[in-house]
């Protein structure tokens, strides 16, 4: 079984949802970065979704962006993400990796070697928002070959005809986008949420995890109650933005991640 | 005279592809949109109703068809070949970009949709979208890098007076790539009610095949109006390129001629060599951004390089993906010339011509008084002036200051 199989079957056995967090690799620095991820899994996340940096994140909203512009600013590139990968995966082999991003520097990067280099690197998944499943020859099924798990985001807009299209070659979890619209936009509402979850239900047997506008601890509860995993990425990331230091973005981070984690825990109690 | 028959008219696939380039590298919020205008614009497109009030437009209120100019004074002056100018700046609004605005837009109405967005760099985009947008009684939301913003102040003020909301992008450079950007975060917001209407041959399919097909009225008057006074085909066609839509509308028409000649001009800024160019064909290499693959101005990681030209219409670090293929097959040959001498093309053609080009066109006669001198007398050379030079007096005027002071 894979990091991801294994560790959606533990929480569902312990009949709670995983608590997925985003931080983009690089932010603020490399070495504050490399502590918060390695810092993650005891703050109670239970996946990782680590962003490649990129100069046009065209689906993020400002607080993302902002963490784009501060990782490059700070020279972070492909090959250090996967550097970082390397050393979390020194002293943590059960949390699963995701690494999330556009396909640009993949496609820079060469997709054979990139593939390669993250399987060897620890990487589980990938999330390549800008790779529909009209191209999945030319990434999705080489990592899944290689085995490393696809990732597809399913939207508001993706309605039960196209639903097969985006799950067929899905695998790890399926990540729902619960509202139309940028990272750190607005919340959707519970019955949006589980009407969603419901129609997903209907056509995957994989772990649903939700994101797009979740921010707080309750808020993180109350999809816990409804779907197998919460993903939190611009709430935590603002912790990085306000920072007055690199052991500030540390702690910011790590402590909101202890509040959703203790939201989620909580949730179906 | 006989023609030899190609077929590279037919692009691009199914999938949107033009040999390796094109495609539909988006959100999956967007595919569902994408997939839809795809289908709406197949069925628009052989719709007679569509057509006849498409072809009403493009008569009544563009002002088409664009005259086909024969410049005596700047055939005089490089003399060789003999050059027509395609007069693609006296349409309404002043660019050939009206032609695509308004094929979109009724295409909007058609799809029920009550608000456009569109992204602008000169700003000419801009203003033709907010012009149609003002016509059919539709919200406009115009988003516009503040770099843009700052030169183009003229071009701002026209879209405002038309009613339409100028949003200034900071992110980035402030230039047309970050408007973009900003453009595909409003359309993944606003899904239901908006349509995004694209100013180029670049974006996710349909949009480059779409904004060819609009604008490949030019090339086919071309074709018309010079058999007309000539009895024959042109024998080279040169045109500027940022994202590509004048070139490609001028071109398209004539690509399985392969008796033509066809020249697309980037934009070199300072020069090549010194890496703050817009020459994505010249000085990039194969990438994806903005849901297509094609050429990029991009580092070793793959980031995205900013452009740099003079010319804000050609300040883009890709290129339409039609062009990308263009360039890979080598049906059309692609060459650049500087800021330097685009101002210089743009000076002579005021004084020669009394016609006021517009940075973006200037570059295609930079190429001309390179290329025209060097070809005898029976060569007939078309070139698209794709736009008038109004809203570049700024840029002009601040230039001939500068290098005024230079000299002192």
């Amino acid at each position: 079984m894979s990091r991801l199989q294994t560790r959606f079957a533990q929480l569902k056995e312990q009949n709670r949802a995983a608590l997925v967090t985003f931080v983009t690799a690089g932010d603020p620095g490399y070495d504050a970065s490399l502590a918060i991820l390695k810092g993650l899994p005891a703050a109670g996340a239970d996946v990782i979704e680590l962003g490649m940096p990129f100069t046009d994140p065209m689906a993020d909203g400002p607080a993302i962006q902002l963490a784009n512009i501060r990782a490059l600013e700070a020279k972070q590139n492909l090959a250090k993400t996967l550097q970082m990968v390397r050393e979390f995966r020194k002293d943590n082999n059960d949390t699963p990796l995701v690494l999330m991003g556009y396909f640009n520097p993949i496609h820079k990067y060469g997709v054979p070697q990139f593939i390669t280099d993250a399987k060897a690197a620890g990487v589980d998944g990938l999330i390549v928002v800008d790779m529909p499943p009209e191209h999945n020859g030319e990434l999705c099924d080489p990592a899944q070959a290689a085995g490393i798990d696809f990732i597809r985001l399913t939207t508001p807009t993706t309605d039960d005809v196209r639903l097969p299209t985006v799950l067929n070659g899905s695998s790890g979890f399926v990540y729902y986008v619960s509202v139309a619209g940028v990272t750190g936009a607005g919340a959707a509402t519970l019955e949006h949420v589980e009407e969603a979850v419901n129609r997903l239900r209907r056509h995957t047997d994989l772990p649903i995890s939700i994101g797009f506008g979740i921010r707080t601890p309750e808020q993180a509860a109350a999809i816990a109650r409804l779907a197998d995993g919460v993903v939190v990425g611009s709430a935590l990331i603002d912790h990085i933005a306000s920072a007055g230091s690199d052991q500030q973005a540390i702690d910011g981070v790590l402590s909101h991640c202890a509040a959703l984690s203790e939201g989620v825990r909580n949730a179906r109690r | 005279m006989t023609q030899s028959q190609t077929d590279l008219r037919n692009g691009p696939d199914v999938n949107g592809l033009f040999g390796a380039f094109g495609g539909r590298y988006v959100a999956e919020t967007l595919m569902p949109l994408i997939l839809e205008l795809a289908r709406e614009y197949e069925a628009a497109k052989i719709d007679p109703a569509f057509n006849e009030e498409l072809a009403y437009f493009q008569r009544d209120y563009v002002g088409r068809p664009s005259p086909l100019y024969f410049a005596e004074r700047l055939t005089e002056f490089c003399g060789g070949a003999k050059i027509y100018l395609k007069r693609e700046e006296l349409n309404h609004t002043g660019a050939h970009k009206i032609n695509n605005c308004i094929g979109q837009i009724l295409l909007a109405r058609r799809m029920g949709k009550k608000r456009i967005i569109a992204e602008t760099g000169a700003g000419m985009h801009g203003v033709a979208t907010a012009t149609v947008a003002a016509r059919f009684g539709l919200q406009c939301v115009i988003y516009m890098g503040t770099t843009d913003i700052e030169r183009q102040q003229a071009n701002v003020f026209r879209m405002k007076l038309l009613g339409a909301e100028v949003i200034p992008v900071v992110a980035g450079t402030g230039t047309l790539k970050d408007a973009m950007n900003e453009a595909l975060r409003d359309w993944v917001t606003n899904v239901d009610s908006t349509f995004y209407l694209i100013g180029t041959v670049a974006g996710p399919h349909p949009y480059p095949a779409m904004v060819r097909d609009f604008q490949a009225v030019i090339g086919k008057e071309t074709r018309d109006q010079l058999q007309a006074q000539e009895g024959r085909l042109p024998d080279s066609l040169v045109a500027c390129i940022g994202g590509g839509s004048n070139a490609m509308g001028l071109f398209h028409p004539f690509l399985d001629d392969t008796s033509v000649e066809i020249i697309g001009v980037e934009a070199a800024g300072h020069g090549i060599e010194t890496g703050k160019h817009a020459a994505s064909l010249n000085g990039g290499v194969p990438g994806v951004l903005h849901g297509n693959r094609t050429f990029l101005l991009q580092d070793d990681d793959g980031q995205i390089i900013d452009a740099h030209s003079i010319s804000a219409g050609l300040d883009y670090p890709g290129i339409g993906p039609e062009h990308a293929w263009l360039h890979d097959i080598g049906r059309v040959q692609y060459t650049s010339v500087t800021d330097d001498e685009a101002l210089d093309a743009f000076h002579k053609c005021c004084r020669l011509e009394g016609i006021i080009p517009a940075l973006e066109s200037a570059h295609a006669l930079a190429e001309v008084f390179k290329r025209a001198p060097t070809l005898p007398k029976d060569h007939l050379m078309v070139i698209n002036l794709s736009g008038r030079g109004d809203k570049d007096m700024q840029t002009v005027m601040h230039h001939m200051e500068q290098s005024q002071q230079e000299k002192h």
